[in-house]
């Protein structure tokens, strides 16, 4: 319903290794694919083959550059942006018509486009941009965390997870239930240090980011330096060196 | 941030609307009869014209009507139940004074307050995004309601409030712009905590995620107002506050009243 | 309260899922296509396929629009306006056939070397090129020779197989991984997977790359190197590692060629080559008696150091000439770290690194093996240190050597075909001496005399006339470029409209955009495509082309032969061709029509094979002189290349022969039921060391791979490149003419070496990169993909942004020493200094692809093709040398260098061309997807 259930036992999200995603938009067809054909009115595209092409994606794969501060070279880190299931979701409260909601089983926030009146004003309450309005239909769409894929009954069991992450080459994508400290996307973002964006908005998104780990780095060994120490400096030297060597063995 | 044209008018005409409606609701003027049809059909126009007007921008506007239901969470369903109690109450009251020259002074208070209150609601829609700064805070319902009530004396002639309302409003808009900008940077929201890259280091967009447009960018990434920001700003304060304000000044004849109102109507679309 | 809608969470997916190969791009990932009302609903990933085991990339995703562009050809179209309008009538099959049979038929009774016959990225050479070889024209290749061929050619000359998709890191053992000039290759999946695993692993990924994106971004450490230096920064890694003495001094004496003993007597024909035994076997030192022996015989110990003096002649071993050059001290860290635009520091560390994950960090695999020596060994050593390179160091001129260099880099660690090293994938390895020699003889009304393409060994191989001329129009197999394996498909369409080495009739070209993005120097193309001679008849008389879409390239055609969708045809990805194996087991698979074309389109195959039957081409009809081939399928499932052995290895026989067997004609129905593809594994005792293992070379000759085990030695010194040498020496019949001695004593070094060129007009170089969502041109017809890749700047690094006063939505004049474009750029940091760069084949020409001509692709995206000629700018020798690889003719896409100014936003990119009329219309305006709702 538009006011916020009771927060959920099971959180359903996703998280999503910044370290790993090799930012080639897999992730964002096959979603774009799945949530065509499936949940709700197909995402529509506008002047599809002509000069401002544009259309309704749940998924999309931003890039930005990283300046460390010790000025080491730039990095590139490639970041896929969708609905986070927030815990406490604005884009749901401020609905009118009570087309958003958030389930009260597993927290999933989704639009019911049969009370959607299209009026925007989810997507503007949105911190993450992460809702669309169809342009053909003209109701919201966002991310629906594929819940007519995580429980059909009509799909094999290894394949009830979100299309997104069946499809992602890279294993960057991972899909569980953050609100299980056992399950294995919580430990993922224990032991990696996962982060939630933009917390100081108080939104408490479900789904978490692994952060790229630390970059352009030597391997932490000191005995390098005696590890390239010459055998010879001259060829000779070298072939000298080589014989006593093969003596041995 | 900019919201679409069609929003801009309703808040704009609506705000108005209903301000002109409170103070007639009020008995200011005390008009009866054929005036008074006069001035609440134009109340009426300006409040009812906002509110169709919104609905323009609806992608599915066949499911309007459900926008009553959810006044427990939603600012924007409140403001419908509000405006269309508002519309009736009043309604009623302005029978009385222009059918039969009875002013029912309590209803009238009331429906002064209904209208007043879905102002409140109007701009507590913009005052609850948290994604805004700018308008996330009380001074966001301070501005709009003074702007309506500056707005409404001004239509229903009561000069001096109107000019008092101009002061206030302006001074509200002022503090919108100077408190907005300081906010902007206080909410501490930056591309470093909306990426959580920060931890390495100062970061910057590479690469839009698609070459072609969409939704997000066509509605609120509003290129234009972003460039002339401060001239539009300097013009629409002109013509909604000063403009007026002087006019008002050097003669107080009703002739000068059209003038007045479009200025001020004028500044306050730019301003928005 | 408002209650919570019901949803119904388990709709029904599809009525059917029919399972094929993914043909978005030439990886062939397995695919389940959902369908539902016997429309294609949905496309997701096979996971039990080899090659992408369930996951998808984004082009396959986007397969669904694909199959229903509005840029579908839809049926054969003649020519009726002048070459380039795109004015064409549609006419039917019937007449299309006559056409073109007629036409070539007349070219094969005369002279059947006036037909070139080139394909593009298609993947089904074995058998374009048993029908260009039935015809008899020498003149066929696929576009190996632009893409990669130095990739190709140096892995399989120094290790009998190659990075590319033919071999691959062991994904699931090394601990450190190094890429070099990678943005998306071939096997665009596996590599995603593998580099997933390497991550959850937490092993270490080294990019060495100019550009930081895609893998590189993901790298632990990236190495942001100077464009055509790789052969010296890996140089300096042999350098660094031979001299503190961490190589795999085992590995080189049993494995390679490095204690093979070398010709040292200045005076004999056979300097510089391999001391000999009588039956011709290499000559070592054996360590145990000291005494010369054939390099296999039983219990041989080879001495890397070992050493005969004959005739007061000493002959050295191949080891001995690696310690003189690589030791030399130009070749150290402090020596290339400017010119590399790496600190030495850097380099000298990653050497390190390299050593200690080699060696300290050594695996052993409880698995016995046996070596061809009959050496029975109890454990597998295994050193966890990969590597995998592709255009970015072989789209040099100087590419071969880099990738030698790499191979040796690999081998002194000891780290191919060991675990946690590279693997190769079956049919590799495979030695060159089982690959075929290039053939032309051509006869009239006759087949070629053998297989066009191959591996020469020396200078009798070159594909020359008598009077030693080119045999080929595109020279392949000279003394220009006497390793190009490949063909240089890049040089046709020059060469055939200059008439060098010869005039030609007919231009049948197949899947290459010839006229844009695939081309150097596209605007001159374009020219020779539709120049006059002074009869007015086209220079280029006659041209033939098979798109599915409609393409640039099409315009130019006489003929158009419209292919079909990949979801509408067979195919079959034969180990006879490129397959799709894993380095655990040989793999083959095919395509079947999961949906039936709606236009008049034909696959192209099967219009070769009826192009053949009408012809009456041998090898396609049978004594009596009926057609063997109905179409494509009956071919796959009949065709034979030896007895037993032909397109698909699975399911041969009654349906359980796997490799060798007869034809079964069940064989493609069993493919349908096991998922579109066929899998065998490889025994475990024969999973690592396969050049020299028994088990291996046993398993490979049951899958009909070899006819009997062929062991060999990695030739870290390469003598048929000493051959070529010698010839230039002055050494044999066969010379190269004056002007390439020089060229040919100079690059053809058996050991490799770097060699480069500095330009200061043009100081910067410009490159380009494969988008992961974009396949070259043809991802463009495709309504979701262009909304990713609708147009392409040019990314500036910031030394060039700040100086030349750059700021967002600038633009900028890029001149080289050819041409010049006028394009829209944007600033990246991770970038290396003198490098700019941008995506390929985004730009389009207007009226292309079934787009409105004011298509962004068209006004904001661009090609650098305009920037490159296939011929370097005079040097005032008054010849104009090749932009290739003097070895093997490799197009040198990469050696582009440029210059760069600031210009106000325009809005539109130069060089403009006017619109072609489409022969397909326009696609609709929006579209909202859903079938079977
Ligand atoms: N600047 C620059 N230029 C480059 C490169 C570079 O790195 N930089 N790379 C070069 C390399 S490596 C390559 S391989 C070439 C690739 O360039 P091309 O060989 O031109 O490859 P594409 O443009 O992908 O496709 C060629 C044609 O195949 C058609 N096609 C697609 N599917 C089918 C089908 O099923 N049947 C038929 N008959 N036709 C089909 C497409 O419509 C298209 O017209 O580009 C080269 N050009
Ligand atoms: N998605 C997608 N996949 C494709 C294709 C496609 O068009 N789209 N095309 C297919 C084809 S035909 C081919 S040939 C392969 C090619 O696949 P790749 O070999 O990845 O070829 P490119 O995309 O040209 O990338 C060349 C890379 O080398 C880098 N580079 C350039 N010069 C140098 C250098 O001197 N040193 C180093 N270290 N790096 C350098 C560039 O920055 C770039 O990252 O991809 C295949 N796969
Ligand atoms: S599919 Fe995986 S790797 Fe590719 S962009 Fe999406 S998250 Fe990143
Ligand atoms: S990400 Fe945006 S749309 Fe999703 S729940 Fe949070 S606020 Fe709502
Ligand atoms: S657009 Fe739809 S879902 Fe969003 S607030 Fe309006 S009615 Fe609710
Ligand atoms: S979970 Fe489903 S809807 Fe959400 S982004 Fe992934 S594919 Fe799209
Ligand atoms: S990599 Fe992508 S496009 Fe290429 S075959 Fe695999 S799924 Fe298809
Ligand atoms: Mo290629």
């Amino acid at each position: 319903m538009t006011s916020l259930p009771q927060p959920s036992e099971v959180k359903l999200g996703l998280v999503i290794d910044l370290d790993t995603c090799v930012g080639c938009h897999a992730c964002v067809v096959a979603c774009k694919g799945w949530n065509t054909e499936n949940y709700g009115v197909p995402l529509s595209d506008q002047d599809a083959y002509g000069a401002e092409p544009s259309g309704s994606f749940l998924n999309r794969v931003h890039a930005y550059e990283a300046q460390p501060m010790d000025g080491g070279a730039a990095q590139t880190v490639h970041f896929p942006k969708s609905c986070l299931h927030c815990e406490d979701a604005p884009c749901v409260t401020v609905c009118p018509t009570g087309a958003s909601f958030k389930r009260a089983e597993d927290g999933i926030v989704l639009v019911n486009e049969d009370d959607c009146m299209g009026c925007g004003l989810c997507a503007w309450a949105c911190p993450y941009g992460a809702r669309e309005l169809d342009k053909a239909a003209g109701v919201m769409k966002k991310c629906t965390l594929c819940v007519d894929r995580i429980y059909n009954e009509n799909l094999p069991e290894e394949d009830r997870v979100p299309a997104c992450v069946r499809t992602c080459p890279a294993g960057a994508r991972h899909f569980g239930d953050l609100g299980d400290e056992e399950s294995d996307v919580s430990k993922l973002v224990a032991e990696r240090d996962g982060m939630a964006l933009m917390p100081e908005l108080g939104t408490k998104p479900v789904n978490k980011y692994l952060p790229p780990r630390p970059k352009d780095q030597a391997r932490e060994i000191d005995l390098l330096a005696p590890l390239l120490e010459p055998v010879s400096e001259t060829p000779t030297g070298f072939l000298n060196w080589l014989d006593k060597v093969l003596e041995k063995v | 941030m900019h919201p679409a044209p069609s929003v801009i008018i309703f808040t704009v005409f609506s705000g108005l609307g209903f301000g002109m409606l409170a103070f007639l609701a009020m008995g200011f003027p005390d008009v009866y009869g054929l005036s008074a049809f006069v001035f609440f059909a134009i109340g009426y126009a300006c409040a009812v014209g906002g509110l169709i007007s919104s609905t323009f921008h609806l992608g599915n506007p066949k499911n309007a009507i459900k926008a009553f239901s959810q006044w427990r969470s939603s600012w924007l369903s409140r403001e419908g139940i509000c405006a269309v109690a508002a519309l009736c109450v009043t309604g009623l009251y302005a029978i009385g004074k222009i059918f039969f020259s009875v002013d029912l002074a309590p209803l009238g208070w009331l429906a002064a307050a209904l209208c007043i209150v879905t102002v409140f609601t109007t701009s507590m829609i913009y005052a609850q995004l948290a994604t805004i700064p700018r308008w996330n805070h009380w001074n966001t319902p301070f501005l709009l309601l003074s702007l309506s009530l500056a707005g409404g004396a001004l239509m229903t002639g009561q000069i001096r409030i109107a000019m008092i309302g101009f002061a206030v409003a302006a001074i509200a808009q002022i503090l919108a712009w100077v408190m907005g900008d300081k906010r902007f940077a206080a909410r501490g929201s930056t591309i470093e905590t909306a990426t959580g890259l920060g931890r390495i280091g100062a970061v910057r967009q590479f690469e839009p995620p698609h070459t072609g447009t969409n939704y997000l960018l066509s509605e609120m990434v509003h290129v234009v107002g972003r460039k002339h920001a401060m001239k539009l700003r300097v013009i629409g304060f002109v013509l909604a506050f000063v403009l007026p304000a002087v006019l008002l000044m050097i003669s107080i004849s009703h002739a000068m009243a059209v003038p007045v109102v479009i200025s001020h109507i004028a500044g306050v679309l730019v301003l928005r | 309260m408002h209650k919570e809608p019901v949803l119904d969470t388990s709709p029904k997916v599809s009525d059917e899922i029919r399972k094929t190969t993914c043909y978005m791009c030439a990886c062939r990932c397995g695919i389940n296509v959902h369908m539902k009302d016997g429309e294609v609903a949905y496309i997701e990933g096979n996971r039990d396929h080899p090659v992408n085991k369930g996951v998808l990339c984004a082009k396959g995703s986007a397969g669904i629009m694909q199959v229903n562009a509005p840029s579908r050809l839809r049926a054969p179209l003649k020519r009726v306006g002048p070459r380039g309008s795109g004015e064409f009538e549609e006419i039917s099959w019937d007449e299309a056939l006559e056409i073109a049979a007629d036409r070539l038929l007349m070219i094969r009774r005369n002279d059947p070397s006036k037909l070139a016959f080139f394909t593009g990225r298609d993947q089904s050479q074995s058998f374009t090129s048993f029908w260009a070889q039935n015809f008899g024209t020498p003149n066929y290749a696929a576009h190996g020779g632009f893409c990669s061929v130095n990739m190709a050619a140096a892995g399989i000359y120094t290790m009998g197989g190659a990075f590319w998709e033919f071999g691959q890191p062991d994904w699931d053992r090394t601990k450190m991984f190094m890429i070099f000039g990678v943005a998306e290759d071939h096997d665009s999946n596996p590599i995603k997977i593998g580099l997933g695993k390497l991550k959850a692993r937490g092993a270490k990924v080294v990019g060495v790359n100019p550009i930081r994106t895609g893998y590189n971004a993901i790298a632990d450490e990236w190495v942001g190197i100077t464009p055509g230096t790789d052969g010296l920064f890996i140089t300096a890694l042999i350098h660094e590692l031979m001299k503190a003495g961490k190589i795999d001094l085992h590995y080189l004496a049993q494995y390679t060629n490095a204690p093979v003993l070398i010709d040292g007597d200045p005076k004999s024909d056979t300097y510089g080559l391999f001391l000999r035994d009588k039956a011709g076997k290499e000559l070592v030192i054996d360590r145990k008696t000291g005494k010369p022996a054939p390099f296999d015989k039983k219990g041989v110990r080879p001495d890397l150091n070992g050493q005969i003096r004959k005739a007061g002649i000493s002959h050295v071993t191949v080891f001995h000439k690696m310690a003189e050059l690589y030791l030399d001290p130009k070749n150290s860290a402090d020596a290339v770290t400017e010119h590399c635009g790496i600190p030495a520091e850097q380099i000298k560390r990653l050497a390190a690194e390299l050593a200690i994950t080699a060696f300290e960090e050594e695996i052993r695999l409880k698995q016995k093996w046996t070596d061809f020596r009959g050496e029975t060994h109890d454990e597998m050593i295994g050193r966890p240190v990969s590597f995998h390179a592709m255009r970015g160091i072989s789209a040099h001129a100087n590419g071969f050597q880099t990738c030698r260099l790499l191979h040796v880099l690999q081998i002194i660690l000891g780290s191919v075909e060991v675990p946690g090293g590279f693997r190769f994938k079956p049919p590799y390895p495979k030695p060159i001496e089982a690959h075929p020699k290039p053939h032309c003889k051509v006869t009239p009304d006759t087949p070629l005399d053998g297989p066009h393409l191959g591996f020469t060994r020396g200078p009798e191989d070159l594909a020359l006339c008598a009077d030693g001329s080119p045999a080929r129009i595109d020279k392949a197999f000279t003394w220009e470029n006497p390793m190009s394996s490949h063909g240089l498909m890049h040089m046709v369409i020059s060469n055939a409209y200059a008439g060098d080495p010869y005039k030609i009739d007919t231009l049948f070209f197949y899947m290459a955009n010839m006229s844009w993005n695939s081309s150097m120097n596209t605007k001159a193309v374009i020219d020779m495509l539709t120049d006059t001679d002074e009869t007015g008849e086209y220079v280029i008389p006659n041209i033939i082309y098979s798109d599915a879409y409609s393409s640039e390239m099409v315009a130019y055609a006489d003929l158009v032969l419209p292919d079909t969708t990949y979801l509408e045809r067979h195919d079959c990805i034969s180990l006879l061709d490129r397959p799709i194996c894993e380095a655990e087991a040989a793999a083959d698979a095919i395509r079947w029509p999961v949906i039936e074309p709606d236009r008049e389109v034909r696959g192209f195959q099967t219009v070769l094979i009826q192009l053949a039957n009408k012809m009456g081409l041998p090898g396609f009809t049978s004594e009596d002189g009926s057609a063997k081939y109905q179409d494509y399928a009956d071919y796959i499932v009949n065709h034979e290349r030896k007895p037993g052995i032909g397109p698909l290895a699975g399911f041969r026989g009654n349906g359980d022969q796997a490799g060798r067997g007869a034809p079964n004609p069940d064989q493609l129905n069993k493919y349908i039921e096991n998922g579109g593809f066929f899998l065998s594994h490889i025994p475990d005792e024969a999973q690592y060391y396969k050049p020299w293992n028994n088990a291996y070379q046993d398993w490979a000759v049951d899958m009909g791979i070899f006819d009997a085990p062929a062991p060999y030695l990695f030739q870290l010194y390469s003598e048929p490149m000493r051959k070529f040498q010698l010839a230039a020496e002055g050494v044999g019949e066969r010379q190269p003419p004056e002007h390439l001695r020089d060229q040919v004593r100079e690059r053809m070094q058996p050991l490799p070496i770097w060699y480069g060129s500095t330009d200061e007009i043009y100081p910067i170089h410009a490159l380009t990169q494969r988008p992961m969502a974009m396949y070259h041109s043809w991802g463009t017809q495709n309504a979701w993909l262009r909304q990713i890749h609708g147009r392409n700047p040019l990314y500036l690094p910031t030394k060039i942004w700040e100086e030349k006063g750059f700021s967002e939505g600038d633009w900028a004049r890029v001149t080289s020493p050819h041409g010049e474009i006028v394009v829209p750029v944007a600033h990246q940091a991770g970038l290396n200094d003198n490098t700019v760069w941008t995506w390929n084949a985004i730009g389009k020409r207007k009226g292309a692809w079934a787009l409105a001509e004011d298509a962004p692709e068209a006004t904001k995206g661009f090609l650098l093709n305009h920037l490159i000629h296939e011929l370097l700018p005079p040097k005032g020798d008054g010849l104009r040398w090749a932009n290739s690889d003097p070895i093997t003719g490799q197009a040198a896409w990469f050696d582009l260098k440029v210059s760069i100014e600031r210009v106000d936003p325009q809005d539109q990119v130069g060089p403009e061309f006017d619109a072609i009329q489409s022969p397909v219309g326009q696609g609709p305006k929006d579209l909202a997807w859903k079938v079977g709702a």
